[in-house]
């Protein structure tokens, strides 16, 4: 909502200072919105799809598993492959931890969670291009699996 | 038209044509999935056209010079921190990093700064952290930041160098 509050605020402030570079910003908003909106529909889809197919007692199974670390492989890979808002993954998160769920693999699915999007990547090729989009996933996916670890080392997980 | 639209065009219409169908013929699978599709649009909706018009206010306002000389190549460090400072504002997910960061860069700003920005909105961002902190203990989030705040402005660095070496160019939205 306070997005709507900015971007009402700029508008009055822009139109106050200049009625035409207003109307060419809303314009140059409308372009750049119409051109990317193809990708953002094929990401819709394919959420639309994978939410179906990877429903949240599925990856409670997976993720529950008792060896930490193919857990974490698993987490990070869901995680890789599904996309969720923040209001979604966090309390299901919670959920995990307190099905005992290790810190490490939630860790795992939550940042690749944040930082891979395999269901993003028709906006991000639509930019960057395939290899870069690849380049910089991959790169997610480590760091992911980085904190992981540390994650797992503080809170006991790895050497008891 | 180019083949790739075209194959585009028809899956997209397949789509559609499944979810009419599956609500038509009531069958269970096609009906969430058509489900989903109407929770994550409309919550778009919500947010897009909101963040498009301050693209569009930015573009026009904002002078190249100023977004060069804090997030161009004599930027140095003040760059990173700009961008984790803009990435943790940053709403929707990451899908609206990429047109804001294209933006950024058509105005002058470095390609590693432009990364920072993309895995600063992925990772940084404060209602979410938040609403983190909350669910799982600020142990849990001081530990995620710490680590890998530096690795993505490490990583963006090289990879940021590796790319201008290359003479890689961020393309709009083709």
């Amino acid at each position: 909502m306070y997005l709507y509050i900015v971007a009402g605020l700029a508008l009055v402030v822009s139109l106050a200072f200049s009625r035409e570079k207003t109307i060419r910003s809303v314009k140059i908003a409308a372009r750049r919105f119409i051109k990317i909106f193809p990708a953002f529909l094929i990401m819709i889809t394919l959420v639309s799809i994978v939410l179906y197919l990877v429903p949240d007692e599925l990856i409670s199974r997976y993720l529950g598993s008792d060896s930490k670390f193919a857990a974490m492989a698993v987490g990070a890979l869901l995680g890789s492959v599904t996309y969720m808002p923040g209001f979604i993954a966090f309390p299901l998160a919670g959920i995990l931890l307190q099905k005992g769920v290790a810190y490490m693999v939630i860790a795992a699915f939550s940042t690749t969670l944040m930082m891979v999007g395999v269901l993003t990547a028709p906006i991000e090729k639509a930019y960057f291009g395939l290899k870069v989009t690849i380049i910089r996933n991959v790169i997610g996916f480590f760091i992911a699996l980085a904190v992981a670890v540390v994650m797992g080392f503080f809170f006991g997980e790895i050497c008891q | 038209m180019k083949r790739s639209t075209l194959s585009k065009i028809l899956l997209i219409a397949s789509y559609f044509i499944f979810i009419g169908v599956s609500w038509l013929m009531g069958f269970n699978p096609g009906q969430q999935i058509g489900q989903n599709f109407v929770v994550f649009f409309v919550d778009m909706l919500k947010i897009l056209p909101g963040a498009f018009i301050l693209i569009g206010l930015f573009e026009v306002w904002v002078k190249r010079e100023t977004v060069e000389r804090h997030l161009g190549e004599e930027s140095g460090f003040r760059g990173y921190l700009w961008m984790i400072l803009l990435g943790s504002t940053a709403v929707g997910g990451l899908y609206l990093a990429f047109p804001v960061a294209y933006t950024l860069y058509s105005k002058g700003a470095r390609l590693s700064v432009i990364f920072t920005y993309l895995g600063a909105a992925a990772i940084c961002r404060l209602p979410m952290t938040i609403f983190e902190a909350s669910f799982l203990g600020i142990k849990f989030t001081a530990i995620r930041w710490l680590v890998s705040l530096p690795l993505v402005i490490i990583t963006s660095i090289l990879l940021g160098n590796y790319l201008t070496r290359r003479g890689y160019r961020v393309e709009a939205g083709k």
